[in-house]
């Protein structure tokens, strides 16, 4: 556990004005982005909002969110030892830090 | 906070969106009643069926001749003599029309000269398991089930919806309480007939192979419910789970269909098949069942033959990269972006936490004891006894969920249309509207303290005095979360929903680890150092209820008598 990466996070709700939040993560390398999202909730704050289901095999498609502007999944993009940005995806309604409404309308409870 | 209650009412209610869950909305709408679609996650995108990567066992005999009976003895077989006869039954007889309709809605099956290819999976007495290529028949069943899902009007979906209890109206289950992740709204839902389809357990351990959200909700509502649940001891491991190097991007059941195609070597630290020792020779082969697989790597392990990370090494050096390509096409590259060529090093593999033979007792029908409460798919205990078969997983999600739409609907349709009684939600709805901002629980840590403890002492072997202290563990945290929910239920608040999810993997946990101890014998997928061979007096199904003084059990007579036909 010698690496460790600065994640970055945008922390916030609805429409309230956000803020950036740090937390420095050890990691293995090989290991994913989510893989410190969790650390981070297990470790440091619960509070921290991400959406994941699956978490390895890439088959459920929910952790996307933005990493230094660009769109990714969480579980696989990996962790670097530097700082890292996670934002929630921009083009999508916020629900709260990492998590936005990206459900079709019709497999929404609110529409 | 306190925020009104939002009502809904509808014919049939489906908790879980999973094979079993899609399955029986589009058949419960089939008989022209309205449904709904309740999901914690997403519509389609959670939950267990997602993740299947390769083999659904039925008998199309269109490789080699088959019929369902021949599939129904492997199925029994496998079991171990534990089966309930009729759910086996079932699952074997109605799995064709299940796959042939999933034809007919788009799945695109892999095909061979012309027909569905059905390959050999371990335990079967021929090929006889379809598929999706590439490792996508998971991903696949879920696609074609959401779209014909979403072509039907009369079924409302609602996704980010946790179902926090089921509501009983005169001794009947008459809907459930709820509340949306999102805003933190609480839900009441009215409905004359309920199907629990929520997969299994898998979370309660470190290292599994389903979605974070499989936390045994469905067993744990059931229990509340009055419902009783079966074979809760029989946690079944997959015994050649990715271990290393770290891979990223893919299941971790991953190398079952590459050992369906290619064969492949399990190895120990020494460089030779082992399982031979225990019973099973391969030789390059895969034909070692997954209760035995796992004994044997682990008992390789204990022997000080593990590969490094503790676990056994499957290599698959023998092949080619034209024959990888072949096989597995752009999962080959996926490979290579983790640094990973088969051809120049073997990986290694331990075992999994995969599926939960037990569940829900039902009938044929998928009624549960309880009136108004169905159940579908791996939330319903008993058709694969102590070790399920490979590839029935899916199939049983098909078979049950469309059984259990059909009768659900049945219900809906005779049931006289009653007035929802509110007093029927005042304890759940009082629930969701209690608790503070507590900081003594790091919600996320315990979950993770859990999953350690079950991994340790209730995982694929096991000792009285492992079990006796995860027991005691398990009242502790059950203590430690108390009895009022944490948080301030503002939007997406995990913590608050991991309470609710460690209430009921808390109850849960302690009804695997109370029926391990409880049975004196090693039997499929419970295995107990000190009590090693199966015994013909425990030829028996362990029966766990929850009442008004806690969880208790009872032992019955597996049933063996067949459906009428």
């Amino acid at each position: 556990m010698s690496n460790i990466a600065k994640l970055t996070v945008w922390r916030g709700e609805g429409a309230h004005p956000g803020r950036w939040e740090s937390f420095e993560v050890p990691f293995e390398p090989g290991q994913s982005v989510l893989d410190g999202l969790r650390w981070i909730r297990a470790n440091r704050d619960p509070s921290l909002a991400i959406r994941f289901s699956c978490i390895n095999a890439n088959a459920c498609k929910e952790c996307m969110i933005e990493l230094d502007g660009a769109t990714v999944y969480a579980c696989t993009a990996r962790l670097e030892p530097r700082e890292m940005k996670l934002h929630p995806l921009s083009n999508k309604r916020l629900v709260r830090d990492l998590v936005t409404e990206i459900a079709p309308p019709a497999e929404r409870l609110l529409r | 906070m306190s925020v009104d209650p939002m009502h809904i009412e509808t014919d049939v209610l489906i908790v879980g969106s999973g094979g079993a869950g899609m399955y029986a909305a589009i058949e419960a709408a089939r008989a022209g009643c309205s449904v709904f679609l309740a999901e914690r996650s997403l519509i389609g995108r959670g939950g267990a069926t997602i993740m299947a990567q390769m083999t659904v066992a039925v008998a199309l005999g269109l490789e080699t001749p088959d019929h369902w009976s021949h599939h129904y003895e492997d199925t029994l077989a496998a079991g171990r003599e534990l089966c309930d006869h009729r759910l086996a039954q079932l699952l074997c007889e109605e799995a064709a029309a299940c796959i042939l309709e999933m034809e007919q809605w788009g799945i695109g099956w892999a095909r061979k000269n012309g027909h569905i290819a059905q390959a050999f999976a371990p335990g079967h007495d021929r090929p006889r398991c379809v598929y999706v290529d590439f490792l996508n028949t998971g991903p696949a069943v879920s696609k074609t089930l959401r779209a014909v899902v979403t072509r039907n009007k009369t079924i409302r979906k609602a996704g980010d919806l946790l179902i926090v209890d089921l509501l009983k109206v005169d001794g009947e289950v008459a809907g459930a309480a709820a509340f949306h992740l999102p805003t933190g709204t609480p839900v009441t839902i009215a409905a004359k007939a309920t199907i629990v389809a929520t997969g299994g357990l898998t979370r309660l351990y470190q290292r599994n192979s389903a979605s974070t959200n499989m936390g045994g909700d469905g067993y744990a509502l059931a229990l509340r419910a009055g419902a009783p649940v079966v074979d809760m001891e029989f946690v079944q491991f997959f015994p050649i789970g990715h271990l290393a190097p770290r891979l990223i991007g893919m299941d971790p059941i991953m190398w079952d269909p590459f050992r369906y195609k290619l064969g492949g070597r399990l190895l120990n630290s020494d460089g030779e098949e082992f399982t031979a020792r225990y019973g099973v020779s391969e030789e390059g082969r895969y034909v070692v069942t997954r209760d035995l697989a796992t004994y044997a790597i682990v008992k390789e392990v204990e022997a000080g033959r593990g590969s490094p990370h503790g676990g056994a090494f499957l290599s698959f050096q023998h092949c080619s990269q034209q024959q990888l390509r072949e096989a597995f096409g752009p999962v080959i590259d996926r490979l290579a972006r983790n640094n990973i060529d088969l051809t120049k090093m073997p990986v290694e593999v331990a075992p999994i936490a995969h599926y939960h033979m037990g569940g829900v007792i039902a009938d044929e029908r998928m009624q549960t004891q309880v009136p108004g409460l169905l159940v579908a798919g791996e939330a319903v205990g008993g058709a694969n006894g102590a070790n399920r078969l490979s590839g029935n997983a899916i199939t049983e999600a098909l078979v049950f969920g469309r059984r259990a739409g059909q009768s659900a609907a049945a219900r809906a349709q005779r049931s006289k249309a009653q007035p929802f009684r509110h007093e029927a939600a005042r304890a759940s709805l009082d629930l969701l509207a209690s608790g503070g901002d507590r900081n003594d629980v790091n919600t996320a840590a315990m979950v993770t303290r859990l999953q350690r403890l079950m991994t340790e002492h209730v995982g694929p072997f096991r000792i009285a005095a492992g079990l006796k202290l995860a027991l005691e563990t398990i009242e502790h945290m059950t203590s430690a979360l108390g009895e009022r929910p944490l948080a301030n239920g503002s939007a997406f608040d995990l913590r608050r929903l991991e309470w609710f999810d460690l209430r009921n993997m808390l109850l849960v946990a302690r009804t695997v680890a109370m029926a391990a101890l409880s049975r004196t014998e090693s039997r499929g997928a419970h295995q107990r150092e000190d009590f090693p061979g199966m015994l013909p007096q425990w030829r028996v199904n362990q029966v766990v209820r929850l009442g008004a003084a806690g969880v208790s059990l009872t032992r019955q007579t597996a049933a063996a008598e067949e459906l009428a036909t």
